[in-house]
């Protein structure tokens, strides 16, 4: 018997419009395995928050998501730009969204925080000008 | 919650197996097998959209027929306000509330006049401390289902307030008790006179309540006629209607959220809109709102597959018909801010989530580990010609033993194709 599921998702850069859709789509699996409501919420919204950053500074990535019985693993993979200075990007308001992603309403600087704020640990890898990687990681 | 009594049915023999409802079933409920539809019970929750795809009208509704209840001594119709919706060239709503009496009926309570002070108990409880918004409506109950199927998580949101349906059948039960001493509870009939087949398993399977007030539930597609051909003789229509423009506004979409008064609401309508909308609050990315109005069908009530009138044609109707009525003729005038009890749901609207044991975790992610393991080889063309709404409920499916990959028909080509270029190897 299998003891962990993994689900793969392409971000696309392309079409901002279509953001968050891995968001929902892993929240319809999550759940049919019968997660608790307060683990799919905090899953979704912190794969959200990804996922709109992926898209904002990174042109796309990939998502990837493990599902063991006592945790729920989250992989964000792209090969935008990096972040300079990790500290800074996760201090509440701080963004360099550009002003058209702010007119929409995106970009407040409360994503990253947010995705810390939602899982039970969270790492970031980063190189600039090569690219991010966030592990993510919420006990069930 | 399972539903034990469904409204909703195949009659099998007019069934083509034609794919059209699986695709368009909100909750994946249908599936095609042996050359005909089959409805997945604990699935459905009887929202009707099928039966408005259906080219065969091979999906029907079940309800009552006011000749069933011929053993009442007393009965009550119970007219949703789309019923109005449906007569062309009315001015008066007494002519068809008398015609109503004609047909047979001892005493007509118009769910409007409910609907009225729901919405001003409802306005009450939007300024309770501490309740969690946004306030998700409980008047539509294919709505209430569907989050009960798919968003446990938002049944703290939902309205705790009796719908109006529900409100109007013990109203009138009141009335009809205080009006003649001389009748029992047992003597008396309420029938609601609905416009879809969702408020049909609402009364046979109730939510939030014990028991329904209501007996039984008769279409409005049934009634129109009954009524059409009685409203000819009526020369003097009887004082009868006691409803205002917000009564009235609820067989439309945003009838119930704006009669709120405030302008921090969202009303939407159509069910698969209904559920990007809870999708959004259930990813808490819908801000700032006090109060979201959800209507399964199209238009709001008067899109339901149990009217005759298109739903745009009622609500211009409704829209005459309401000019010159007082903005509402139901008020709770008791001063007071708190909520009566008599108003209140009797127990959860929904079930609430169940935690899984770590066995059942385990198997849960196994079995889930299988699915995406036959979904990655299946063509992703979500084409239904294997008789699922798409290749991720057949890779389900086929988990469940309840289908087989030979089921997919471009599976299938490949394995005939390949068959054939070996044959011509040889």
């Amino acid at each position: 018997m299998a003891d962990s599921v993994n689900f793969h998702f392409d971000i696309d850069g392309e079409n901002f419009t279509s953001a968050g859709e891995a968001s929902v789509a892993i929240k319809k699996l999550l759940r049919q395995m019968e997660f608790s409501p307060d683990v799919i919420r905090r899953v979704s919204v912190a794969m959200y928050e990804g996922e709109i950053n992926m898209v904002i500074h990174a042109n796309g990535g990939t998502a990837d998501v493990n599902v063991y019985c006592d945790r729920i693993e989250i992989i964000l993979k792209d090969n935008g730009p990096g972040i300079p200075d990790i500290d800074l990007a996760m201090q509440e308001g701080y963004s360099t969204a550009p002003d058209n992603i702010r007119s929409l309403g995106f970009g407040a600087g409360m994503g990253l925080p947010n995705m810390q704020r939602y899982t039970d640990g969270m790492r970031i890898e980063s190189e600039v000008g090569k690219g991010t990687t966030i592990y993510m990681t919420v006990n069930t | 919650m399972s539903i034990n009594k469904h409204s909703v049915t195949l009659d099998v023999s007019r069934c083509k197996g034609c794919t059209n409802c699986i695709k368009r079933c909100p909750t994946e409920a249908i599936r095609v097998r042996d050359g005909h539809a089959i409805i997945k019970e604990d699935m459905c929750i009887d929202c009707g959209e099928c039966i408005r795809q259906c080219p065969y009208q091979a999906k029907k509704p079940i309800y009552d027929s006011f000749d069933d209840f011929s053993g009442y001594k007393f009965k009550i119709a119970l007219p949703a306000p789309a019923f109005f919706g449906q007569f062309e060239e009315l001015d008066d709503l007494d002519e068809i509330l008398t015609a109503l009496l004609e047909c047979g009926f001892d005493a007509i309570f118009e769910v409007s006049r409910a609907a009225e002070i729901i919405t001003e108990y409802t306005r009450r409880y939007l300024k309770r401390e501490g309740i969690t918004k946004p306030v998700i409506s409980s008047a539509c109950p294919a709505i209430v289902r569907l989050i009960n199927l798919r968003f446990s998580y938002l049944s703290e949101n939902l309205l705790p307030i009796m719908p109006p349906i529900e409100y109007a059948a013990r109203l009138a039960r009141k009335e009809a008790l205080a009006a003649h001493p001389e009748l029992t509870d047992e003597d008396i009939c309420v029938l609601f006179i609905s416009p879809c087949p969702a408020k049909v398993s609402y009364v046979k399977n109730p939510l939030g309540v014990n028991k329904s007030a209501v007996s039984g539930v008769l279409a409005v597609s049934d009634m129109y006629f009954k009524v059409r051909a009685k409203r000819k003789e009526i020369k003097n229509p009887l004082p009868l209607s006691n409803t205002g423009i917000i009564g009235l506004n609820w067989a439309g979409t945003g009838g119930e959220a704006t009669a709120l008064l405030s302008d921090k609401y969202l009303a939407a309508d159509g069910i698969e809109n209904c559920i990007k909308v809870l999708d959004q609050i259930d990813s808490g990315t819908i801000h700032d709102l006090d109060f979201v109005e959800l209507n399964a069908c199209s238009g709001g009530c008067v899109g339901g597959t149990l009217n005759v009138e298109n739903p745009y044609i009622a609500k211009a109707r409704l829209r005459t018909l309401r000019k010159y009525l007082p903005i509402s003729r139901n008020r709770v005038e008791d001063g007071k801010v708190e909520l009566p009890d008599d108003v209140m749901l009797e127990k959860e609207i929904v079930d609430s989530y169940v935690k899984v044991s770590p066995v059942e975790r385990l198997a849960a992610i196994s079995r889930m580990q299988e699915i995406e393991e036959i979904y990655r080889t299946l063509p992703k063309l979500d084409c239904g010609s294997c008789g699922a709404p798409s290749c991720h409920a057949l890779a389900e499916d086929i988990v469940k033993c309840e289908a087989d990959g030979g089921d997919c028909l471009i599976k299938l080509r490949e394995i005939y194709e390949a068959k054939e270029n070996d044959s011509k190897k040889k």
